[in-house]
């Protein structure tokens, strides 16, 4: 065991972290979160500038356009952008940690040439689809029909949950290729142009208010089967691949940040005088050990990557640890901020020395909620820790 | 940065499991707490009542370089530093060896006679950190695990560890102890004690006496996860082996999150104490301590929860392992304190 970097690791992150230093100043503010063109505007734009630095793609093939680097490198990076607050990957999600590291392991050359360097230079946008209406937490149920035609699937059904679908180019998609009733075998993961003809795109709103998802409907959408990311029938497979990116990398930053989160509610706590309550103090001092240990687990996932090609199943143990600590460090600060978290506006205490901070704190609430039902439910992760990792009976 | 373990920490960790297969079954603590506990008035009534150690085996973990492990190779020892003990240490917990472990462990490393005799097995040291003047202790008696084996009692009090000679002290051993491998004599009073090492010794001994203790309560929590998961996969209940039913694998999988979270966060902070440019050592022993020993204990729950009806009889060994995690917990910084530190330095 060791946690130290190697020096070709620390030359890395001090050239990333100088970069950042002198980019990040001279952007623009970010547009409004209900202006989905302008995000995406605003999104391409930064993964444009990191691409034409040499920061795209760390640990991604080199005919894929990325530098080849290992994961460790990849986790400096996701670490340092965090820490510089760089802007969020935002609609770029999907194509550069979900679709995008699938499609690097298990791609093709053709089709790693094809796919990977126009996510890296912020050309075309992913989305994805594989939960639908009736196949949820039983994603092994789904229904969408894709039917070989030629050199092509014709494809129709639904998908529920897929982010940013609107300003998407590809959707990658789990369909049905074997008989209906099949479950695992017989899925086959495509890759869909989101402009073919027969897509139709509505908008849900959350909780938060925001659409960031909605429902797919698919009619008779024609994809070439060269579209295909591994065999026919072999989906499930590639599927459990891109989930364990997810689950095991792809929240790297979101530890780092509630890092961050849980130092400014102490700040405010010592402001409000709420400091002075032991009680607060510990359930801080809890929720810090608990956030330290999930940084230190998601190194070691990422050691483990290092030695396997892809994150390992304990993916799950690091998910389920950090939605839950989400949830309490929300709580804590909706806690610490008393009634001014009833405003959804930025407010200033009372005490004349600035904003209180309330707006995250009510957007971190509010959307911590979801951290235990998005990428697999906190009830299927422990699922899937007692029957793949214990080896419980199904 | 690699988190996994390298090859010679894992031969370490096989060769401590081999050592405690051989010579610790879990079937022979077993017998020895039964007999330590059992009848326990009678028992009680001899003040010189034997210690549990002197059946233990004691010269094994000695020669094994348990205690050695940090002492410097110029100085006999392995050399080796705090995360690789953290490894011996998970195993030496799940194996359930009872006896002052860390504190002779510790003693060894500070080097100073006579306690560097630990390093051989040759002395046994305790160690017990002085009450806090408020909260449950300032109301409890003193007690001393294991009295009658130590050579040595180190007091750790943060201003300086102090040295006392049990030898010396009045002591009658408790009737029943809550772990029927660690038991307890009363004290009635301590003296003053000799000023022993140098000022900074005093807190990097409770820093790694948390770190130690992290890790043998690790290694309990996870023992527990084995032992839980197992019995759910043989007992039939309904027609099915109870851990295909959600209820049970949810309580399980629960288990292993706590049990992995902990071994991580015991790790990073053995890692810390020996690569100090990469963190907060203090914070990190505190956060480990405080995850490890919520760990062990619910996990020992649980684990009888899992058992059923089984699990509340003594044949199964899941209440050892529940009383030794109170012990370990007990001998470290209480919740609230360590909880308190990682927040003052978040």
């Amino acid at each position: 065991m060791d946690l130290r970097y190697s020096d070709s690791e620390l030359k890395f992150r001090a050239g990333l972290h100088d970069w950042l230093a002198d980019v990040l100043p001279k952007l623009p503010p970010p547009p409004d979160a209900s202006d989905w063109p302008a995000r995406r505007s605003y999104d391409t734009k930064w993964q444009r500038m990191l691409y034409d630095a040499g920061y795209a793609g760390i640990d991604w093939p080199t005919d894929g356009g990325g530098r080849g680097a290992s994961p460790v490198e990849q986790l400096i990076y996701l670490e340092e952008l965090e820490r510089a607050h760089a802007p969020y990957v935002g609609v770029n999600f999907v194509g550069l940690l979900h679709a995008g590291p699938t499609i690097a392991v298990e791609g093709i050359a053709e089709q790693r040439s094809k796919f990977l360097p126009p996510i890296l230079r912020g050309e075309e946008v992913w989305c994805q689809g594989f939960s639908e209406p009736g196949a949820g937490s039983d994603l092994a149920a789904l229904r969408t029909r894709a039917v070989r035609d030629g050199d092509d699937y014709v494809v129709s059904g639904s998908k529920i949950w897929t982010s940013h679908a609107e300003v998407a180019d590809f959707c990658e998609l789990l369909v049905r290729t074997g008989p209906e009733g099949e479950r695992h075998r017989g899925i086959t993961w495509l890759a869909m142009q989101m402009d073919s003809p027969g897509i139709e795109f509505r908008p849900l709103r959350t909780i938060a208010g925001s659409t960031e998802f909605g429902q797919l409907f698919l009619d008779q959408v024609r994809i070439p089967a060269a579209n295909r990311l591994g065999e026919e029938g072999d989906g499930w497979r590639v599927a459990m691949v891109t989930l364990s990116f997810e689950r095991g990398t792809a929240f790297v930053g979101e530890v780092l940040q509630s890092m961050e989160l849980l130092s400014s509610l102490g700040e405010l706590a010592r402001r409000s005088g709420a400091w002075s309550d032991p009680e607060i103090r510990r359930r801080t001092g809890e929720i810090g050990a608990e956030l330290d240990a999930l940084w230190a687990l998601a190194r070691r996932n990422i050691s483990n990557a290092a030695r396997t090609g892809v994150p390992g199943i304990g993916g799950s143990v690091y998910k389920l640890g950090l939605s839950e600590a989400r949830q309490r460090l929300a709580d804590l600060g909706m806690d610490l901020v008393g009634r001014a978290g009833l405003a959804w506006d930025e407010l200033e205490g009372r005490d004349g020395s600035g904003v209180l901070g309330n707006a995250e704190i009510v957007g971190t609430w509010v959307h911590s909620l979801s951290r235990t039902i998005a990428a697999g439910t906190s009830q299927i992760q422990r699922n899937i820790i007692a029957e793949r990792i214990l080896g419980l009976p199904k | 940065m690699d988190f996994e373990l390298s090859d010679e920490e894992a031969a370490l960790a096989d060769s401590v499991r081999g050592l405690c297969a051989s010579r610790f079954p879990l079937e022979r603590l077993q017998e020895i707490a039964t007999s330590a506990s059992e009848p326990p008035v009678e028992r009680a009534a001899e003040p010189s009542a034997p210690d549990v150690l002197d059946t233990v085996g004691w010269e094994a973990l000695a020669s094994s370089g348990v205690f050695s492990l940090q002492v410097p190779e110029t100085e006999g020892g392995v050399g080796l530093g705090m995360a690789p003990a953290t490894v011996v240490f998970e195993e030496l917990g799940r194996a359930l060896v009872p006896g002052p472990l860390v504190a002779s462990h510790l003693a060894a490393r500070l080097g100073v006679p006579p306690l560097g005799d630990a390093a051989e097995g040759k002395l046994l040291v305790g160690s017990l950190r002085p009450f806090l003047p408020t909260g449950p202790d300032s109301l409890s008696p003193l007690l001393v695990p294991h009295l009658p084996s130590l050579g040595a009692l180190v007091i750790t009090s943060e201003d300086g560890l102090r040295l006392i000679d049990p030898a010396a002290l009045d002591a009658t051993r408790v009737r029943r102890s809550l772990d029927p491998l660690t038991p307890m004599w009363l004290v009635d009073s301590l003296p003053e004690g000799d000023p022993v090492g140098v000022p900074g010794d005093a807190a990097c001994w409770l820093r790694d006496e948390s770190i130690l203790t992290g890790a043998l309560l690790v290694g309990l929590a996870a023992k527990c996860v084995d032992m839980a998961v197992s019995y759910a996969k043989e007992r039939e209940q309904f027609g099915r082996p109870i851990g295909a039913f959600q209820a049970v694998k949810h309580i399980c999988a629960d288990m292993l999150v706590r049990a992995e979270v902990a071994r991580v966060s015991v790790q990073c902070a053995g890692l810390t104490v020996d690569q100090p440019d990469v963190g907060d050592a203090d914070r990190a022993a505190a956060g480990a301590a405080l995850l490890a020993a919520e760990a062990a204990v619910k996990n020992a729950k649980a684990c009888i929860q899992v058992h059923g009806g089984m699990g509340f009889t003594w044949e199964v060994p899941a209440h050892l392992f529940l009383m030794r995690a109170r012990v370990l917990a007990e001998s470290i910084a209480h919740r609230s304190e360590l909880s308190e530190l990682v927040a003052d330095r978040y």
